[in-house]
């Protein structure tokens, strides 16, 4: 079913990326044949095409509106698809008057609606349309008050309802709330009208704006009840929509024995304030009472928790009976003392204000474009991640153009940008610092599905772990999995690897152990307590290291560092980690895989402890082309590969080559080494040692205003100014006299400095930039 | 003429001064202004109160503009959802943390009512529950010394009750309150602005002379233009607009009809001349004639129309020469002085300070410190340049204000972002075209970027008072050792003016070469290598918002005052940033950073901030192809057998 797609809504884990960025790329509409279409159309999928004669102009607003629906009907798992009626294919969809072309919505190859396009009128009107037609059962359309009274019976009991009213259908509004119908219809009994009698007929006064309550019919079990009707006092945007059905589907109330400065709900999340309802033992029903009315009424504008003081170890000063926690994160809590329900609710009242909250619908890109070439580039590696996690994860992936929503940004304390941040339920927003690119982005990703370090609970599941059983579907994530082990008493140590696990989450897989029976495991590894055991997968091994006084910090650092390889292959990916050691790079650049006798002399080299001192890595071309840029730059031509080099990046920037008569094995490398490190070989090159200096100058505006203050005093003054009406020869005569009062010859020279060659200028300057 | 009652109420009241408790900030006055501050105070929780003479905030509109209508511009569409930007155009709001508390939620009005302004106040005030005192005439302001005290001294404040307050920082935002009066030979013959009817009817068939030439003048031209048989309108020099001095607070469009039926000769009239040559005579009619000051001191005492002699005898085609049934005083208006002791040494006598009081760029008080003077009353500054005078001016500078006031007395540095010099183009970009106090306070706030050692990094300090620049470190806290940057917007040097022609064919600059000569608003932004000096800055060349440079860039200026074209706006900024701290500043890809890191000894600082510690921009395959197809890449795997020579040496090649 196509709502699973989109089921992300509900989940406690959201991606953001905050960044600054071009207009999205538009995607693209595919043109077909009438026989290419119906062969494109898959059962139970959902498609709309337009149907047009070829020779129709190829642009006009419905067309327009089309291209923008794209993307979003795609997200629905609708696809979309022009059709080009041609004379060799007939189809009944292909009319015959040009100007009477309709759209077609078909699910499989069976026709559900027909649109004439001038209801199709843009974007908005196209989702609205197509969702509105595939949403038939989850979405009632009434137009009279018996309608929504028969609605609402029929429902007492078993659904909740979110009834709607907007001005007409296809516009922004209605698209909103079919979007919202898709999340939610499965869940909520949808009902919409056009009617604005219908609308005055619950009593809403203000009738020119869209409007949308949520009616609590669930708990009404008596059918003489009135379900109880909230009404939404944000506009109608998705966003908007699924926050407040969010809140109201929350439990009215909830009983915690926490300190309410840790306290948090889903309420909390969507920016409203708690409100606590300090109660006792003894008051225990009485104060329930009061706190489920309160409840009701604050619903949607606040969260209502009771917070049982018996069981609360947190200080809470005698008096206070009420709990208010702002919805503004790191407030301290206010505890108050208020004698009525009317002055909780007033109190709540005052002191909320409602964030607007922002859209994270992907087309409304707009606003300044602060030229962030970088976020831009980001961005296309961001979607693809979104793509590719699409109908699989949990999370929901959304952007943020940070030039429109500044204050939302730094709130979130963004100030570089791009950012993508983690925001996970009960959890610190977490920054994402790896490379910017989908395969390390989607790596964090995954990750992050548990939370680290796994607390593991026995020895068995140790085990499991070690051997890569636990996790399996991570595996190929982590080149390591990291096992913390403790004694029960260690605590200061334990923590300190916590704190280590939590550092490396979404990089490293880390659990901790600590049982009583946790010997067992340091005797089989032989390794003192506190130990870290690291399970190499792909090699099978296991490793351990013992420990000692070991600061978080440092933890993070010795897993980083155990987390390299010992004769790696290098990439783009991976070169910074490898550079941090400071030491010569010992390269073997190769066309294709390595040749495992050149891997076996290196390897066998690094455990007889000879290449302590390098670096040993190596660079397959096939992976990684821009090595022959690095090749390039080494030699003149391109020598014969495989080919073993040794730079020297930390000091003086050295090349050598291993000579290429000479087999790459052991033997000769270890003479070859000898040589270089007695001075007796010659580098190849010596890497240019220059800084990165400004690649072009800069305008000297200084100096040209210098010049037109010292040639003239006043300069380009608007009352001597071209008059564009002094007839042609007066003109002539009046402007070679004036031309030198007016300017300085110098100053037009500096105006007219190379405006002939502007865009060469423009142009070569791009070039230069060529990166981004 | 106060000195000695304050004196008598300071001795007599002497020994309940060492009972009063200091307060750490009084705040005189609830207009715009105060409460601004209050705002600013509460949000840092501070010891404040804030003593206002009204039973409510923003008394001054109940009765001001007389004739309702604000001409301050409540623009509630702009199509942009970034709500610092829309501040560059809401000159109503003051500045808050809730969105429910912008004026758009008040008027739907484009020049809205005065009624409308004090409502919001009122919400301003109470739902942000800042601690206003109402009903508190402070009658009496005095010092009393203390070495112990923040500033040596306390202020003292005595109120209509004889209550006092002892304040370690007094912000006085009272306005200006006194109707500015001209002294002349029948000036007692003229109603203010202050009082006269506003009623139309009141002047049906009348002869009006309107004294000032200011928005209120016009204002009150505009409400009987209709029903008069004509209206003139005398004032000392000719009538400045704003939309040709960019300065708000001369004449606006919205009151300039009189300028209309002047020109195009419907009775209505302007006339220059000095006010203080002048007099005015009642006839037995109860009309007034206009004439010289001169002809009256030669008549002595007898001054009846009949006996002095009128300008038109001598020269019977004068100007003013008919009888008029009513003169208008509409003279502006002066900070009232009257409550402040001497010793508080605000006013120093001269012209221009019987206005204002005198302060300095910092806004303190220059005969006390510790004393500020916020909002219109410290327009001063930058009276008919900016919009300190006005709620969409001064919201800023009293935001600088208290910035000030928490590093000096709480050692909270002025507020700075750090961020590695890669993020520097963007940084100034992003402020350069959402920004508002920057915008509306042009030429009097900017950005100030101080760069760190080796220029690796730098820190971002918003809307600094640029004549304070000399003493930055000491009012912010923090080191300008490293060189530093300005950003600010100005208007093109010889641009603005009264008699400045603002529609002249050209008057745009589309060219970057050309930036330096925009006239319209836009972003300039000035490189110090060191820090200017005090002397630097108060002596720099004539027309110079700033003292001379190390360098300067215009950021060429745009239609839509949006800068963020590629290289109309941000390579040219990008050249001056890279020149001015000699390094390279482009952005790079993973993979060309990669290749350096093999290639050469050194990194640019993209590659060193970002791809060495392992946050390198990745390319995408389809980015990739992208750029070989556009020739802005190599294609490495293509490239195969078809390596050529290495030709120029590795320095000089293009990154690729």
């Amino acid at each position: 079913m196509m709502c699973s797609s989109f089921r992300v809504f509900r989940v406690g884990i959201s991606f953001v990326t905050m960044c600054i960025f071009y207009k999205s790329a538009a995607n693209s509409l595919p043109e077909l044949s009438p026989h290419e279409y119906f062969s494109t159309l898959q059962p139970g999928k959902a498609s709309l095409a337009y149907f047009c004669q070829a020779d129709s102009p190829s642009t006009s607003v419905f067309l327009e509106g089309l291209h923008e629906a794209v993307r979003p009907l795609q997200d629905y798992g609708i696809s979309v698809a022009k059709v080009n009626c041609i004379k060799e294919e007939t189809s009944r969809y292909c009319g015959k008057d040009k100007d009477l072309m309709k759209a077609y919505l078909f699910r499989g190859n069976i026709l559900l609606r027909e649109f004439p396009t001038d209801t199709l009128f843009d974007e908005n009107a196209i989702v609205a349309h197509v969702l509105f037609a595939l949403l038939f059962n989850e979405v009632k359309y009434i137009t009279t008050p018996e309608d929504l009274q028969s609605a609402e019976n029929a429902l007492k009991g078993k659904a909740n309802i979110v009834f709607s009213y907007v001005r007409a259908i296809g516009t922004p509004e209605h698209r909103a709330v079919m979007e919202a119908a898709f999340v939610y219809g499965t869940t909520c009994q949808f009902v919409l009208t056009t009617e604005i009698a219908l609308l005055e007929s619950i009593g809403s006064e203000e009738i020119e704006y869209a409007h949308l309550y949520f009616f609590h019919c669930k708990p009404v079990l008596d059918l003489t009840q009135e379900c109880r009707r909230i009404l939404m006092e944000q506009p109608l945007t998705t966003l908007n929509i699924d926050l407040f059905i969010k809140t109201m589907n929350a439990p009215l109330l909830t009983e915690v024995a926490e300190d309410p400065q840790h306290v948090s709900t889903v309420h909390f999340q969507l920016g409203l304030p708690l409100v606590f309802i300090v109660s006792q033992q003894a008051t225990y029903e009485a104060d329930k009472r009061t706190a489920e009315w309160v409840a009701w009424r604050l619903l949607g504008k606040a969260g209502v928790l009771l917070l049982l003081r018996d069981s609360l170890e947190a200080n809470i000063p005698q008096h206070a009976n009420v709990v208010f926690k702002r919805a503004e994160k790191g407030v301290p809590v206010e505890f108050l003392v208020l004698h009525d329900v009317d002055s909780i609710i007033s109190h709540v009242e005052n002191n909320v204000h409602i964030e607007e909250k922002q859209e994270d619908g992907e087309d409304d890109v707009e606003g300044p474009d602060i030229g962030q070439a970088v976020s831009m580039a980001f961005l296309q590696s961001y979607i693809d991640v979104a793509a590719k996690l699409k109908g699989t994860s949990t999370m929901l992936l959304t952007r943020i153009n940070c030039a429109d929503w500044t204050d939302v940004c730094t709130k979130q304390n963004v100030t570089e940008f791009p950012v993508v941040k983690m925001y996970k339920e009960g959890e610190n927003p977490v920054s994402y610092a790896g490379m910017l690119g989908t395969e390390d982005l989607l790596k964090f990703i995954q990750l992050n599905r548990i939370s680290y370090p796994v607390n593991i609970t026995s020895i068995q599941e140790a085990e499991q772990y070690l051997h890569g059983e636990l996790y399996k579907d991570l595996l190929s994530y982590s080149s390591v999995s990291v096992l913390g082990l403790f004694s029960p008493t260690m605590i200061t140590a334990k923590e300190d690897f916590i704190e280590a696990g939590r550092a490396l989450k979404g990089y490293v897989i880390t659990g901790v152990y600590s049982g009583e029976d946790v010997l067992i495991l340091s005797n089989k590894y032989a390794v003192t307590l506190p130990a870290l055991l690291l399970a190499r997968h792909k090699e099978g091994r296991i490793e351990s290291i013992p420990l000692a006084n070991t600061h978080a910090h440092d933890i993070v650092q010795l897993i980083t560092d155990a987390s390299l390889e010992t004769f790696p292959e290098i990439t783009v990916e991976n070169l910074p980690s490898y550079l941090r050691l400071q030491k010569p790079l010992l390269m073997l650049f190769s066309d294709g895989s390595i040749n495992p006798q050149h891997e076996k002399a290196v390897l066998t080299m690094v455990e007889q402890k000879h290449l302590d001192s390098l670096t040993p890595c190596w660079l397959n071309l096939k992976n990684t082309p821009v090595g022959r840029g690095i090749l390039k730059a080494y030699f003149d031509t391109l020598p014969p590969l495989p080919l073993l080099v040794v730079v020297n990046l930390h000091s003086g920037g050295r090349v050598f080559a291993f000579p290429s008569d000479q087999a790459i094995t052991e033997q000769n490398l270890l003479s070859w080494l000898k040589k270089l490190e007695a001075g007796l070989e010659n580098p190849i090159t010596v890497l240019p040692a220059q800084d990165w200096k400004p690649p072009l100058p800069a305008y000297d505006f200084l100096s040209m205003m210098d010049a037109a203050t010292l040639q003239h005093p006043t300069r380009k003054a608007p009352e001597c100014l071209k008059d564009p009406d002094v007839p042609e020869s007066v003109k002539e005569h009046h402007e070679d006299k004036s031309a030198v009062e007016r300017e300085p010859t110098e100053t037009l020279r500096i105006k007219r400095w190379n405006r002939s060659s502007w865009f060469k200028y423009a142009e070569e300057s791009l070039r230069r930039d060529k990166e981004l | 003429m106060w000195g000695s009652p304050g004196l008598l109420l300071t001795l007599a009241l002497h020994p309940a001064l060492a009972v009063a408790p200091a307060r750490d900030y009084c705040v005189l006055g609830a207009g715009p202004a105060g409460l601004q501050m209050a705002y600013f105070l509460q949000r840092a929780g501070r010891d404040y109160t804030v003593l206002e003479r009204a039973p409510g905030p923003g008394s001054f509109f109940a009765r001001y503009p007389r004739h309702r209508k604000l001409i301050s511009i409540n623009k509630r569409y702009t199509g942009r959802s970034n709500a610092e930007f829309n501040l560059r155009h809401d000159w109503n709001s003051l500045l808050s943390h809730d969105p429910r508390l912008l004026f758009k939620h008040y008027s739907a009005a484009y020049f809205p009512d005065a009624g409308d302004m004090q409502r919001y106040l009122g919400d301003f005030a109470g739902r942000l529950g800042l601690r206003v005192q109402y009903n508190t005439t402070v009658l009496h302001v005095a010092l009393d010394k203390d070495r112990r005290a923040w500033n040596g001294h306390y202020f003292v404040l005595t109120d209509h009750k004889g209550r006092v307050y002892r304040c370690r920082v007094l912000l006085v935002a009272t306005g200006l309150s006194v109707p500015n009066r001209v002294d002349f030979p029948g000036s007692e013959h003229l109603e203010g602005y202050e009082s006269v009817s506003v009623d139309p009817e009141d002047f049906v068939g009348q002869n009006v002379l309107i004294l000032g030439r200011g928005n209120a003048a016009f204002e009150t031209a505009e409400n009987i233009l209709g029903v008069t048989n004509f209206i003139h309108m005398l004032s000392r020099s000719r009538v400045r607009l704003s939309w040709a001095t960019h300065y708000v607070g001369d004449l606006r469009a919205i009151n300039n009809g009189l300028l209309d039926t002047y020109q195009l000769k419907s009775l209505d009239g302007l006339l220059e001349s000095d006010l203080t040559d002048l007099a005015i005579l009642k006839d037995r009619e109860g009309k007034f004639h206009v004439t010289l000051k001169f002809f009256v001191e030669e008549a002595g005492t007898n001054q009846s129309a009949d006996a002095v002699t009128l300008p038109q005898d001598d020269s019977d085609n004068f100007a003013m020469r008919v009888a008029y049934d009513r003169v208008i005083r509409c003279l502006g208006w002066n900070f009232d002085f009257s409550i402040f002791n001497e010793s508080l040494r605000l006013s120093s006598g001269s012209e221009f300070s019987r206005k204002y009081p005198l302060i300095r760029a910092s806004y303190e008080a220059k005969g006390s410190r510790g004393l500020f003077v916020l909002g219109t009353a410290s327009h001063s500054v930058d009276y008919r340049k900016s919009a300190g005078g006005f709620i969409h001016g001064f919201r800023y500078t009293v935001r600088a204000v208290h910035r000030l006031l928490e590093q000096r007395h709480h050692g909270v540095a002025w507020p700075a972002t750090q961020h590695p010099i890669t993020q520097l183009t963007s940084s100034v970009l992003r402020r350069v075209n959402e920004a508002s106090g920057l915008y509306q306070m042009f030429g009097v706030l900017a950005d100030v970027i101080l760069v760190q050692e080796n220029a690796t990094a730098f820190e971002y300090l918003e809307e600094f008072p640029t004549q304070m620049l000399a003493q930055l470190e000491s009012l912010t806290g923090r080191r300008a050792r490293h060189g530093l940057f300005v950003v600010h917007m100005e208007y093109g040097r010889n641009f603005s003016g009264p008699e400045k022609d603002v529609f002249f064919y050209d008057r745009s600059v589309g060219h970057t070469e050309d930036a330096w000569q925009s006239n319209f608003l836009h972003p300039v932004i000035y490189y110090y290598r060191h820090l200017p000096t005090e002397q630097e800055v108060r002596f720099r060349p004539a027309q110079w918002p700033l003292p001379r440079p190390t360098a300067i860039h215009h950021i060429v200026e745009d239609f839509l005052t949006d800068w963020t074209a590629p290289v109309g706006h941000v390579l040219p900024l990008r050249r001056f940033l890279e020149n001015c701290l000699g390094t390279d500043l482009r952005s790079f890809y993973a993979e060309s950073c990669f290749l350096f890191a093999l290639t050469r000894q050194k990194l640019p600082p993209f590659c060193r901030q970002g791809y060495l510690r392992k946050q390198g921009l990745a390319s995408t395959e389809s980015l990739r192809r992208h750029g070989v197809e556009s020739g802005l890449m190599q294609d490495h795997a293509a490239a195969g057998q078809h390596l050529r020579d290495r030709g120029q040496q590795p320095g000089d090649r293009r990154p690729v």
